[in-house]
């Protein structure tokens, strides 16, 4: 998505003034903006405490800031930039993590943001956005750049070869049809998923939906998806992400919350590294029971 | 800028200063007094006799938060009334910095090392969007063992921005001890100085050498050379008024000290 977001950062370069930092990230995808942006493009070194700090100052005048950097050294290295800085000042700083979730394969742990959208949200003011394709990654842009508080984009990588069947970006959308339950997927992991299941007969197969914006108080799952879920013998929740403070916990807790019925549940998240070893995103994955065979095996 | 003659004014309005800040933390049973007292004749003078109205102020000591009232009470730019309620249910003069009810208080500051690199910010978007306008940023001096400090002093050289002036309040005194005793920290400007910043020593007590180092020196880290408590004998140079009440007894004894001056 790096190349997507690059672009959709160059088209919004020409329509608005903004200051986009980097943490020394960005080598063989940024190169466009930075010819662009000028001096407006900041590279910040590797400093990322500074990086948000600086930000937050450039909002704080009333410029627009994005930050960008690999996902962990954006939200976890500064986090009390963010909580400070960004969020109890109510400053509309825009936080673009690379590589969420396994994204970074065997890099190694240090380079996985498995809890950070969770860690976000319990933050005032806070949305996150979780495109799951390559398509999305211009309307996301678009959404963060017109918020007026602190947000969080969490880029991966899209599982669809081809997008073109793709409905028009939202932050909760119907991807396909189905009989068979409800399987609800945060981001990249649903295109995976609706490649696996698309050639299944509708009787067969859950209806597939994909959210991609979290937030801490107007979480508001639509009606037509609450009316399936109650319906549904089965709800299989799919994200790359820990279970604690995750999509799968807000969910519940909503349903909870509006007395609804919770149908067969099945969480599949990421358990961290069971085995202690390391290796590609998709064994990782698999090491959770976040792969297709295992999350199609619990339909 | 404001004009030389307005600097005979500032250590009178110190003074005013001075007593009421003791007198709010008295009322208020609150510590931070010795930090406060050693920070409060510069905030006197950025405020009286530097400050334009386009320039910012970013106190990153945010323990000296009681001193900023203050000083912005002899501005006016506090009632009476609402210094009152300082570190009082419903207030909004909590003992650290809270933001969004003051233009005189751009962010919310009080856990360390976070003030520097946002005034850079600020710093750096005014000088690229053609901006006017100064930012003045007071740390403290055990404020540099946060790492985001040095983060923020290369960032600073690097960028070369000249619209920032960073104050250091050198009271020597931490919170369990000396800075030389807890980190070694008694050499600050040399190594400030070290990453290229030029480095400034003033007494920052003598409100004419405070004033002139920072309007002659525009972009440069001035070391305020202070004591902590200062103007209350029992409180200078001692530790532990980093964190303590004023008894009635005490207080009584402050405010003659402060009376005599």
């Amino acid at each position: 998505m790096r190349t997507a977001f690059c672009s959709a950062m160059v088209e919004l370069a020409a329509e608005e003034r903004y200051f986009f930092l980097t943490g020394d990230l960005g080598f063989m995808a940024l190169e466009p903006l930075r010819e662009v942006l000028g001096d407006r493009f900041v590279n910040a070194g590797v400093a990322e405490q500074n990086m948000v700090s600086v930000a937050a100052g450039m909002a704080r005048v009333g410029s627009k800031a994005w930050v960008y950097s690999i996902a962990p050294f954006c939200y976890a290295r500064p986090f009390e930039q963010i909580r400070n800085d960004l969020c109890l000042n109510r400053l509309a700083v825009r936080l673009v993590g690379n590589g969420g979730g396994y994204a970074y394969g065997s890099m190694g742990a240090t380079h996985h943001a498995l809890e950070d959208y969770g860690v976000l949200l319990a933050l005032p003011g806070m949305r996150a956005y979780i495109p799951a394709f390559d398509a999305d990654v211009r309307a996301t842009v678009r959404a963060v750049s017109g918020r007026t508080l602190p947000s969080y984009l969490r880029l991966g990588r899209t599982e669809l070869e081809d997008e073109l069947a793709v409905p028009s970006y939202a932050p909760w959308r119907r991807l396909q049809d189905g009989e068979a339950g409800v399987l609800i997927a945060v981001g990249p992991p649903a295109g995976g998923l609706w490649r696996a299941l698309h050639e299944r007969p509708v009787s067969d197969r859950p209806a597939l939906w994909v959210v991609s914006e979290l937030d801490e108080t107007s979480f508001a799952p639509p009606l037509e998806l609450l009316e399936a879920v109650s319906r549904a013998a089965k709800l299989v929740l799919v994200e790359e992400h820990v279970a604690q403070g995750s999509f799968g916990q807000r969910f519940l807790h909503f349903l909870a919350l509006g007395g609804r019925r919770t149908p067969n549940l099945v969480h599949a998240h990421a358990r961290g590294y069971p085995s202690g070893r390391y290796g590609s995103q998709s064994w990782h994955r698999h090491e959770c029971g976040l792969d297709v065979p295992a999350i199609l095996a619990s339909l | 800028m404001r004009s030389s003659e307005e600097c005979e004014e500032l250590p009178r309005l110190a003074r005013r200063a001075r007593r009421r800040l003791i007198k709010m933390h008295y009322e208020s049973r609150i510590g931070h007094l010795g930090g406060n007292l050693s920070a409060l004749d510069v905030l006197i003078c950025l405020h009286h006799a530097v400050m334009s109205p386009e320039d910012h102020f970013i106190l990153s000591k945010g323990h000296a938060a009681g001193a900023l009232y203050v000083a912005l009470w002899s501005r006016g730019l506090i009632s009476e009334e609402e210094l009152g309620t300082f570190h009082a249910d419903g207030t909004r003069l909590a003992g650290h910095p809270v933001p969004g009810w003051s233009a005189s208080i751009p962010v919310a500051t009080g856990s360390l090392g976070h003030g520097l690199p946002v005034a850079l910010g600020m710093a750096l978007a005014r000088k690229l969007n053609g901006e006017e306008g100064h930012v003045y940023c007071l740390t403290s001096d055990g404020e540099w063992q946060e790492g985001s400090m040095w983060e923020a002093l290369i960032f600073w050289r690097h960028r070369q921005l000249r619209n920032v002036t960073v104050l250091v309040d050198l009271n020597g005194l931490q919170g369990f001890g000396s800075t030389r005793e807890v980190a070694s920290m008694e050499d600050l400007g040399r190594r400030i100085e070290g990453f290229g910043a030029e480095v400034v020593h003033v007494d920052g007590h003598d409100h004419r050498a405070i004033t002139e180092a920072v309007r002659e020196h525009p972009g440069a880290v001035v070391m305020l050379h202070t004591v902590k408590g200062k103007g209350v004998s029992f409180m200078e140079n001692r530790m532990e008024w980093h964190y303590l009440p004023l008894s009635a007894e005490q207080y009584a004894v402050a405010l003659r000290e402060l009376e005599s001056l």
